[in-house]
C-alpha cells in the first residue's frame, strides 16, 4: 500500500464541485507536484491533505491511517504557505521552535532540533532576526524549516516560490529538492508553473477543473501529453489539425502534404479531422537535418529568444513554430521564405480528448 | 542678488500660508494650556513654588484622582474585553456579512453619543424607575436597587462609560483584527497547536500592542470625560473632571493656583496614556506589514 | 469551528442587548409622561419649550459657523503642508491631535483665564466676544477630525498635480482654492462637517462654562429639572448623532467607490 492515498476524493462548495474523483496514490519519499491553472482545485486538493478542508466524498489515508476526518493538529503534517505566514512576533529560532514547543518537547531535544534545523538552511546567523528584517527569500527557507522541524510524515508545499523573485525563485526551488531528497520525505508540491514542476519533480499530477488529467514522470507529462489539456498547459506545442486519408495506412494530411504516423489512427475514419501535436525543438530546417517526415511552409515571423530563435510558418491552414538553438553563425530564415522543417513521424503525437 | 530674495520670498510665502493656522494653534491650544501648566508652579503672588503640586495630595483631590483613575481602568478594561470579542465575533467568528457592517455603523454612531443624553438614557434604563429595574421587580421580584447597586455610583458610572468605550474599542480593534493573516492560524494549527495555544503564543501576542495601546486611548477618553458623569451624578461623585469643573466655576479649593495643577495632573495622565498608545500603535503596524 | 461560531453569536447578542436595552428604555421612558398609557406628550412638551428651540438653534448655528471656520481654517493649511512645507507635517498633525490629548475642561479653563475680561484680549467680555470664544473652542474640539478627513481626502487626489494643473491654464490663488481643491476635497469636507456638527450639538463643557445658551447645557438643566422630558431629548440627542455619523459613513463609502476626479 502506498504511503499516502487519496481514493474518490470529492469536494463541493455549496453547488459548485471543485475536485471530482479525485485519486492519486503516493510513495513513501516521492516529491510529487499537483501542477494546473489557477481554480483548478490543486490547492483544494492540498488543503484536504492538510485538514483545512473536510472533503465532501473519499478518504485520505497515510501509513495505512484513515486521516480524512482528523482535525490539522493531530495529523502530524508539514506545510509551508504561498506568503510565508511566519509568526511576526517571534524570531527566527522561535518560530522553528513552534512546532517542538506546542508539542512539550523537552527544552534540550528543542535546542538542538532548531539548531539542526537552521543549518539545514544555512540561516543559523540569522537564528535572532525577526520575519519583518529578512526578505522573501530567506523568511520561505525558515519557514521550510518550521514545517520540517516536528519530523512531520508528509510535507506540504502551496506555491511556495511564487511571491519570490525568479533568480531566488531557481535555487530555492533546488534547494527544496536537495533538502526533501536528504530526508528522504514525501512532499507534495502545488505549482502553476510547468517549469517548477518539471524541474524538481518525480512524478506530476496535471490538473484541470477538478480532475487529474494526466499523472506521470515529468518526461512522460512532457513528452506523451494524454489530453489537448496537459500538451497545452505543459510547455509550448503545436497542436495541428490534419484530416484522416487512409487510417489503414496511418495516413494523414497537413494542409496538402501527406505523412505517415507510427500511432494507429484508428478508430478515427477517413476523412475525419483528429488534433496532433509537435513539441517546437522536435525538428530542424538544416539542409542536413534527419528525419523521415517533412513538411514545407513559408516563414510568418522569427522572434529571437536568447537561446533560441522560435520560428512560426504556414502548413495550409495550421501555422507550426519551430525553434533553433542559437549562434553566431546562424542567419534565422526571413519572413515570406519557404523552408522545409525535417523530424521523426515518432515525434507527432495524436491527442485524444 | 536677485536669487537670493527670490528664495527669500518665497519661504515667507511658504511660513505665511500656514500662519493662519500656528496662530490659532498657539492662541486656542497652546498658550491656554501653557497658561495653566505654568501656573501650577506659582503661588497667586507670582513666586515659584512646588506647593500647588504638594497640596494635590489633599484627601479631596487624592480621592478625586483614585475614584477617576478607578472609574477610567474600570470602564476601559471592560470595554476592551467586550469590545475585543464584539471585534473578533465580526472579523473572524463566522457570522453572516451583515452583522459586520451592523455592528461597525452602530459603533460609529454610539462612540460618539456620549455627554448628558447619554446620561438620560442610562438613567430612564436603570435608574430607580427605569426600564430594567422595573421589569426585574415586576417579572422576576428581584430588587435591582436592593442589591446596594446605585447608578450613581462608580459602578453605574463604569456602566454608563461603556455605552461608548466598547464601540471605540471596536472601531480601532477591526481593522488589527483584519490585519491577522489566516495563514498564522493555519501554520499553528498544522504545526500540531491548538486553538488555545494559537492564541496564547500567537494571536494575542500580535494583537497585544493594538489591544494595550487602545485600552490606554479609552483611558484618556474616559479621565478627560465630563459631561456624562456630570449630568448623571450632580457633583455627588467626587471625579477630577467634575472637581475642576467646580474649581472653575467657584474656586472650591480656595487656591487659584491650585486648579493649574490639578489641570496638569490631568494633562499628565492622559499625555502619559496617550504617548505610550501612540508608542504601541507604531509597534503593532510594524507587524502589520 | 461550530464552537467558534457559538461563541461568536453570543458575544453579539450579548454586545446587542448591552446596547440595544437602554435605547429601548429610554424611549419606552420618554412615552410614560401621561399615567396609565403611552404618548408622544413629553415630546410636545420638549419642542413646544421655547427654551428647546433657543438652544437649539443657537447650537445649530454654531454647528455651521465651526464648520464653515474650521474648513477655511484646516483645508488651506492642509493643502499648504501638503504642496509647500512637507516638513511641517509632523508638527501640524501633532497639534492638530493635541485636543484628544488635553481635555476640553482643561483647555476652556485656560481660555477663562487667557481671556477673561481683566486680560489682553478680554474676549468674555461681549456676548459676541464669548460666542466667538465658544466656536474657536468648537473648532479646537473637532480639529483632530477635520484635519484628518480632509487631509486623506487630499491624499486621494494629488494636490501638487492639479495645482500644477491649474497655474499651466493661469488660474489664480484663490480660483485654484476655491475651484480646484474645495470641490474635490469635498467629500473629507463633508465628513469632518457631520462628525463636527455631532461633536457641537451634544458639548457641553464649553458651552456651560462660558455660560452661552447651547444645547448641552439646556440638556443637563432640563435633566436636573424634569422627569420625562430627558428620555425624549436623549432620544433626539441620539437621532442626531445617528443622522450625521450615518451621513458621514455615506459620504466616506461614496468617495471610496467613486475617487474624485481630477
Amino acid at each position: 500500500m502506498s504511503f499516502l492515498t487519496l481514493s474518490n476524493i470529492q469536494k463541493s462548495f455549496g453547488p459548485v464541485q471543485v475536485v471530482k474523483d479525485f485519486d492519486m496514490a503516493i510513495e513513501k519519499g516521492e516529491f510529487v507536484s499537483f501542477l494546473g491553472p489557477s481554480g483548478c482545485g490543486k490547492t483544494t486538493v492540498l488543503r484536504m491533505i492538510a485538514g483545512f478542508e473536510t472533503p465532501t466524498g473519499g478518504t485520505i489515508t497515510v501509513a495505512g491511517r484513515d486521516q480524512t476526518s482528523l482535525k490539522p493538529n493531530q495529523r502530524n503534517i508539514g506545510m509551508v504557505f504561498q506568503a510565508y505566514a511566519l509568526f511576526p512576533n517571534m524570531n527566527v529560532a522561535e518560530n522553528v521552535a513552534f512546532g517542538l514547543k506546542v508539542a512539550g518537547k523537552p527544552k534540550a531535544e528543542i535546542d538542538a532540533r532548531v539548531k539542526e534545523m537552521l543549518g539545514l538552511i544555512h540561516l543559523g546567523h540569522l537564528a535572532e532576526r525577526y520575519p519583518y528584517q529578512m526578505s522573501g527569500g530567506q523568511q520561505q527557507r525558515v519557514a521550510l524549516a518550521r514545517a520540517l522541524a516536528p519530523k512531520p510524515q508528509v510535507l506540504l508545499l502551496d506555491e511556495p516560490l511564487s511571491a519570490l523573485d525568479a533568480k531566488i525563485r531557481v535555487s530555492l526551488r533546488e534547494e527544496i529538492r536537495q533538502i526533501q531528497q536528504q530526508l528522504g520525505i514525501t512532499t507534495v508540491f502545488v505549482t502553476h508553473d510547468q517549469e517548477e514542476a518539471l524541474s524538481i519533480s518525480d512524478r506530476i499530477v496535471v490538473m484541470n477543473a477538478g480532475r487529474a488529467d494526466q499523472i506521470g514522470t515529468p518526461a512522460e507529462i512532457y513528452n506523451r501529453p494524454s489530453t489537448r489539456f496537459v500538451a497545452n498547459f505543459v510547455g509550448t506545442l503545436n497542436l495541428i489539425d490534419a484530416k484522416v486519408i487512409d487510417p489503414g495506412e496511418n495516413r494523414i494530411a497537413i494542409g496538402d502534404q501527406g505523412v505517415t504516423l507510427r500511432e494507429p489512427v484508428a478508430p478515427a475514419k477517413a476523412g475525419d479531422t483528429i488534433s496532433l501535436a509537435l513539441r517546437p525543438e522536435a525538428g530542424s530546417i538544416a539542409p542536413d537535418a534527419k528525419g523521415e517526415t517533412a513538411l514545407t511552409g513559408e516563414v510568418v515571423s522569427s522572434n529571437f529568444l536568447g537561446s533560441v530563435i522560435r520560428t512560426r510558418m504556414k502548413v495550409g491552414e495550421s501555422v507550426i513554430s519551430f525553434d533553433m538553438f542559437n549562434s553566431p553563425g546562424l542567419v534565422p530564415p526571413a519572413v515570406g521564405e519557404t523552408v522545409t522543417l525535417r523530424f521523426t513521424a515518432g515525434d507527432l503525437l495524436i491527442i485524444r480528448d | 542678488m536677485s536669487t537670493a530674495s527670490l528664495i527669500d520670498r518665497r519661504k515667507v510665502v511658504d511660513w505665511l500660508g500656514i500662519a493662519p493656522f500656528m496662530i490659532f494653534a498657539i492662541m486656542f491650544l497652546l498658550l491656554p494650556t501653557l497658561y495653566l501648566v505654568t501656573g501650577a508652579f506659582f503661588n497667586p503672588q507670582g513666586e515659584f513654588t512646588l506647593k500647588n503640586i504638594a497640596d494635590l495630595t489633599h484627601p479631596t483631590i487624592l480621592s478625586a484622582y483614585w475614584v477617576s483613575i478607578k472609574v477610567s481602568v474600570a470602564s476601559s478594561l471592560g470595554g476592551a474585553v467586550i469590545g475585543f470579542f464584539l471585534a473578533w465575533a465580526v472579523v473572524l467568528g463566522g457570522l453572516p456579512r451583515w452583522i459586520r457592517s451592523g455592528l461597525l455603523t452602530f459603533s460609529g454612531v454610539a462612540s460618539n453619543f456620549a455627554g448628558v443624553p447619554l446620561a438620560f438614557a442610562f438613567i430612564a434604563t436603570l435608574g430607580r424607575t427605569g426600564l430594567v429595574t422595573v421589569l426585574l421587580r415586576d417579572w422576576f421580584g428581584f430588587n435591582l436597587y436592593s442589591t446596594g447597586f446605585n447608578l450613581l455610583s462608580f459602578f453605574g458610572l463604569t456602566i454608563t462609560y461603556m455605552f461608548f468605550q466598547i464601540p471605540l474599542m471596536v472601531l480601532i480593534l477591526t481593522p488589527a483584527l483584519d490585519g491577522m493573516k489566516k495563514e498564522w492560524r493555519e501554520a499553528s494549527e498544522i504545526l500540531g497547536a491548538s486553538t488555545w495555544q494559537y492564541w496564547r503564543l500567537v494571536g494575542l501576542p500580535i494583537l497585544w500592542p493594538s489591544l494595550m495601546g487602545t485600552t490606554l486611548l479609552l483611558f484618556a477618553n474616559a479621565f478627560g470625560a465630563i459631561a456624562t458623569a456630570y449630568a448623571l451624578t450632580g457633583s455627588s461623585l467626587n471625579i477630577v473632571p467634575i472637581l475642576l469643573y467646580a474649581q472653575i466655576r467657584g474656586d472650591v479649593l480656595h487656591n487659584p493656583n491650585l486648579g493649574y495643577a490639578l489641570a496638569l495632573g490631568m494633562i499628565v495622565i492622559t499625555g502619559l496614556s496617550n504617548v505610550v498608545y501612540l508608542w504601541l500603535r507604531s509597534r503593532a503596524e510594524r507587524w502589520q506589514k | 469551528m461550530k464552537s467558534s461560531r457559538l461563541l461568536a453569536w453570543i458575544a453579539i447578542a450579548i454586545g446587542a442587548l448591552y446596547f440595544i436595552v437602554p435605547l429601548i428604555g429610554t424611549f419606552e421612558f420618554s412615552l410614560r409622561m401621561r399615567r396609565g398609557e403611552y404618548s408622544f406628550d413629553a415630546y410636545q412638551s420638549v419642542f413646544s419649550d421655547l427654551q428647546f428651540r433657543a438652544t437649539f438653534g443657537y447650537s445649530m448655528l454654531m454647528g455651521f459657523l465651526t464648520i464653515i471656520f474650521g474648513m477655511l481654517l484646516v483645508v488651506p493649511t492642509a493643502y499648504w503642508v501638503r504642496l509647500r512645507l512637507p516638513q511641517l507635517r509632523p508638527v501640524v498633525e501633532f497639534l492638530t491631535l493635541l485636543p484628544l490629548v488635553i481635555p476640553a475642561i482643561v483647555i476652556v479653563f485656560g481660555y477663562l483665564r487667557l481671556y477673561n475680561s481683566s486680560s489682553w484680549l478680554p474676549l468674555t467680555n461681549s456676548t459676541n466676544g464669548t460666542n466667538l470664544l465658544l466656536m474657536f473652542s468648537y473648532m479646537t474640539l473637532s480639529l483632530p477630525y477635520m484635519y484628518r478627513a480632509v487631509d486623506t481626502a487630499m491624499r486621494a487626489i494629488d494636490v501638487a498635480t492639479l495645482t500644477e494643473a491649474a497655474e499651466s491654464l493661469g488660474a489664480k490663488w484663490p480660483t485654484i482654492m476655491f475651484r480646484c481643491i474645495f470641490p474635490n476635497v469635498m467629500s473629507g469636507v463633508l465628513s469632518g462637517a457631520f462628525i463636527t456638527f455631532a461633536i457641537v450639538m451634544g458639548e457641553f463643557t464649553m458651552a456651560a462654562l462660558l455660560n452661552r445658551p447651547a444645547f448641552g447645557p439646556y440638556l443637563q438643566l432640563v435633566g436636573a429639572n424634569k422627569a420625562y422630558e430627558p428620555s425624549a431629548l436623549a432620544i433626539i440627542a441620539f437621532a442626531i448623532t445617528w443622522l450625521s455619523i450615518g451621513l458621514l459613513q455615506l459620504v466616506s463609502r461614496f468617495q471610496k467607490t467613486a475617487p474624485a476626479k481630477a
